[in-house]
């Protein structure tokens, strides 16, 4: 074996320099330039959130105006989904731990795997270039006509969210073809830890779901540019096919966005309840099982659009199979706890956290999936409520956990406890009084998307604005415990929670290329006994 | 089946007041599904933290159980949410037919969403702008399309809303059992002032509503006057009359005409009636600048085809009326 190897050598010191991260090939080096540019991106969407919610402060005009305000509006929704959540978890977290969850060096394409990031860094660049272009006020789904006939700045985000799209399939494939091929020896699919097949099955939708995206991104500027009419009804185009194209995509998306949250949850609850996962298959098969369905129930997005009684009574019924999957992982996580012996550390205080808000997320859900009740519902603030529970409720309250979990491994070092659990405190509280009192906006019937409102919603709107700047302080306190973790944090041992996976079976930081041996696997990943 | 009314009553404090008998059917199932809710949420979070307070870690010795899985606990688990998802599903579905299904022999209106306004056409060829008037306890039939871009014609009292696609008919409808004004939004976002998008449905008696339809709106008005009230039903969310700000989305009316108007393009012309008019059906032949010298956002619709030559005529003359 190589030199760097050698004692107190592991991945982040054994080359050096900037140019040695930009042109690295080490899955684990890639996964921290994920991560960082995923924060950078939180803190750019989390400041578009923090004004928007200024804005709605009080009815009227409070600091800009409904075009500039249309735009915060579009910027926080395509930045979080596109460059945020998406990525967030099989790009950063997924990308450092899922080789060596299966014990393997690397991934199966070091090489695209790098491309997928700087697919990633130039689509977000491309975006960008809408600012010049005086920016894009037409929400992140893009609607047709709006958007062909608005600011010409939307050519350049639609192009950008194109390019990324890139990232999102290269990292699946990657992922595909790792897990079927660099398990090391003993590791049958069987002994694969969860966060494996969440991943697994996410990546079979990058791959399958996002070119769609892709196309129909593609036909959108097709649209503007050369005025080939698919989608603009002047032209005898139709406008709601696009709706039919982004949703075909973007439902199975926001299965990206929770099935590999739901993998993290899995690993955090064994690992701190100290016991074996309970119904192992049946968590596995529902990952499987969800990306499925989840292809054939888009069209719980568009009731009211205007698409026939029959279509609208069949995507209710297959939205409600989704349901029962979803169920059952929720109840195999809280059987986990059964009988176990817990500690609530940070990561286990937002792993609980996570099925707290991730149960109302999927309750709701469950109303928006009832034809009948979705008419009053849809497009009012009790979606924007809903798919907040799902994916600040779900996904990044998952991301925070697994972050805080596997800190100790990526960089050696331990964080502040009770610093750690006041950011619990703080997301968690603020992230409630933020948008439960959506719900009822919701139910009351205001609509979303809406720069001003009427007198009678504004109490709760305020109480949702205190809400979100409670989440924010929680989040700015979060940045400092890690900044601090990873510079001044106590050394960590190889492994600090007592869990089985792999990863914690080699040093912290782990070496270039992660076990100095090859581990031979002879049993499952929750082995407590 | 008494608990369900209560209960339904309960989580509808939060509703809309209910302006047709479908509503209130239609908060029943809501109540039912927030109970539901409430009673999973409290076993699964209830199940969560007892399990977690219960099965604290007491020393790093602990023992834990070793259970794989159970079959049958799975089995139930996965069976009963199954049962209930079916019943929310039925009932649901019955709800969705009941506002999706047409009586025959409704009353039909047209109706027109541009950009941001509510247009609306009886058969008599009676028009309104934001406010529909409609008879109480009939069936109405609205036929909805759109001018420009998407928007959703919504009224939360009725619990109904269906989608405006340009290029296309869409159909929604309602039976009012309470006279009164009843708040429309639209719900599908379609730009600047999509939140300003409003409008009224105003219920009234059978005889009301038949003096209504026979009553000329513009009769023995002044042209101004029919100017002024076009103004108010499609301008003002826009044209506000006070001294333009640099924070105005569009130009203001006062003193307007006559002004010497600066163009994007360098250019410039007097704002007579020929510029106006051309301002009103087609906007964006020239666009004007701000105070501060860039150009206002095209935002504009172009209002050709909506506005009569009486109207036209009349948003003329009330221009004349403002001064500074
Ligand atoms: C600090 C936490 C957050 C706050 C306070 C917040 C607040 C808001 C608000 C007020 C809206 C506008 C609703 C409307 O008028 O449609 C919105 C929209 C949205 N948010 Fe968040 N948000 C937060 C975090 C996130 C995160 C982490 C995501 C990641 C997925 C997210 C995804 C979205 C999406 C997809 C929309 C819809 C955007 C659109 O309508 O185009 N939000 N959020
Ligand atoms: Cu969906
Ligand atoms: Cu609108």
């Amino acid at each position: 074996m190589s030199a760097s190897h050698a004692e107190g050598k592991n991945y982040l010191n054994c080359e050096k320099g900037l140019w040695s991260w930009l042109t690295t090939l080490d899955h684990k080096r890639i996964g921290i330039m994920y991560m960082i540019t995923v924060m950078v991106f939180f803190a750019v969407g989390g400041t578009f959130a923090m004004l928007i919610r200024g804005e709605l402060y009080s009815a009227g005009r409070n600091i800009v105006g409904p075009e500039t305000y249309n735009q915060f509006m579009t910027f926080h929704g395509a930045i979080m989904v596109f460059m945020v959540i998406i990525p967030g978890i099989p790009a950063f977290l997924g990308n450092f731990f899922l080789p060596m969850h299966l014990g393997a060096k690397d991934v199966a394409f070091p090489r695209v795997n790098l491309l997928s990031w700087y697919c990633l860094i130039v689509g977000a660049a491309i975006s960008l270039v809408s600012l010049i272009y005086n920016g894009v006020d037409t929400g992140w789904t893009f609607y047709t006509p709006y958007s062909i006939e608005t600011n010409n700045g939307t050519t350049w985000m639609v192009a950008g969210a194109f390019v990324m799209g890139f990232s999102s399939i290269l990292t699946g494939l990657n992922f595909i073809v790792t897990t079927h091929k660099l398990r090391a020896p003993g590791m049958t699919f069987f002994n694969m830890p969860l966060f494996v097949w969440a991943l697994y099955s996410t990546a079979v939708l990058q791959v399958l779901a996002t070119p769609v995206l892709g196309i129909t991104l593609m036909l959108l500027i097709a649209e503007r540019v050369l005025g080939v009419g698919i989608f603009d009804p002047t032209l005898g185009g139709d406008p709601v096919l696009f709706q039919h194209f982004f949703w075909f995509y973007s439902h199975p998306a926001v299965y990206i966005m929770i099935l590999p949250a739901m993998g993290i949850v899995s690993e955090i609850i064994t690992a701190f309840s100290r016991k074996v996962i309970f119904g192992y298959k049946a968590i596995a098969f529902s990952s499987v099982g969800i990306a499925v369905v989840s292809f054939f129930v888009w069209g719980h997005h568009m009731f009211t659009s205007g698409q026939s009684e029959a279509a609208g009574i069949l995507f209710s019924f297959i939205t409600m199979l989704v349901g029962v999957p979803t169920a059952i992982k929720v109840f195999n996580w809280v059987a986990t706890l059964y009988k176990g012996s817990v500690r609530f550390d940070s990561p286990m205080l937002f792993a609980l956290g996570f099925l707290f808000l991730f149960t109302i997320g999927g309750v709701t859900g469950i109303m928006l999936a009832t034809a009948g009740l979705d008419i009053h519902f849809h497009d009012t603030y009790f979606v924007v409520a809903h798919f907040h529970y799902v994916m600040v409720g779900g996904t990044l309250m998952a991301i925070m956990g697994g972050f805080y979990y596997w800190l100790p491994k990526m960089f050696g070092r331990m964080y502040n406890e009770f610093w750690a659990r006041i950011t619990f405190v703080l997301i968690f509280v603020g992230f409630n009084v933020t948008f439960f009192p959506q719900f009822i906006l919701g139910a009351m019937g205001m609509p979303r998307r809406y720069y001003d409102y009427l007198p009678e919603f504004q109490s709760l709107n305020r109480i949702s604005s205190f809400g979100a700047w409670t989440i924010g302080t929680g989040f700015l306190i979060a940045l400092f415990v890690i900044i601090h973790s990873i510079r001044r944090g106590e050394k960590a041992t190889s492994n600090p929670w007592g869990a089985k996976t792999l990863e914690w079976t080699t040093s912290s930081p782990p070496p270039h290329e992660n076990f100095l041996e090859t581990p031979v696997v002879t049993g499952g990943p929750y082995e407590f006994r | 089946m008494i608990w369900l009314n209560t209960a339904a009553a309960h989580a509808s404090t939060f509703m809309p007041p209910q302006g047709t008998e479908i509503a209130s059917q239609y908060d029943k199932l809501y109540g039912f599904i927030v109970i539901a809710s409430l009673i999973s949420c409290v076993l699964v979070i209830g199940g969560l933290v007892m399990f977690a307070l219960k099965y604290k870690r007491k020393s790093e010795n602990d023992k834990t159980a070793y259970i794989t899985h159970d079959t049958r606990l799975e089995f139930a688990w996965s069976f009963i949410p199954f049962l209930i998802f079916m019943v929310v599903f039925v009932w649901g579905t019955y709800i969705y037919l009941e506002l999706r299904t047409v009586p025959k022999n409704a009353f039909e209106v047209h109706v027109f969403g541009q950009k941001w306004n509510w247009d609306f056409m009886y058969k008599s060829g009676k028009k309104s702008t934001n406010e529909m008037v409609v008879p109480v306890n009939t069936p109405i039939k609205l036929i909805i399309t759109s001018r420009d871009v998407l928007h959703s014609f919504y009224i939360p009292a009725f619990r109904v809303k269906q989608d405006a696609v340009p290029g296309r008919y869409t159909k929604l409808w309602f039976n009012a059992d309470k006279v009164g004004d009843f708040q429309v939004f639209c719900a599908e976002y379609c730009g600047t002032n999509h939140s300003r998008m409003l409008a009224k449905v105003k219920v009234v008696s059978k005889d009301d509503f038949e003096k209504w339809l026979q009553d000329n709106p513009y009769k023995d008005l002044a042209s101004a006057d029919v100017g002024q009230k076009v103004y108010n039903a499609k301008c003002i969310a826009c044209h506000q009359l006070v001294p333009e700000a640099s924070t105005s989305i569009a130009p203001s009316f006062l003193g307007l005409f006559g002004k010497t108007r600066q163009f994007a393009d360098s250019t410039s012309a007097q704002a007579d009636e020929n510029y106006i008019r051309e301002s009103i059906l087609n906007s964006k032949a020239k666009i004007v600048k701000r105070v501060s010298g860039e150009a206002f956002p095209p935002i504009m619709p172009a209002f050709a085809g909506a506005l009569s030559e009486e109207e036209l005529v009349g948003l003329i003359e009330y221009l004349k009326t403002l001064k500074e």
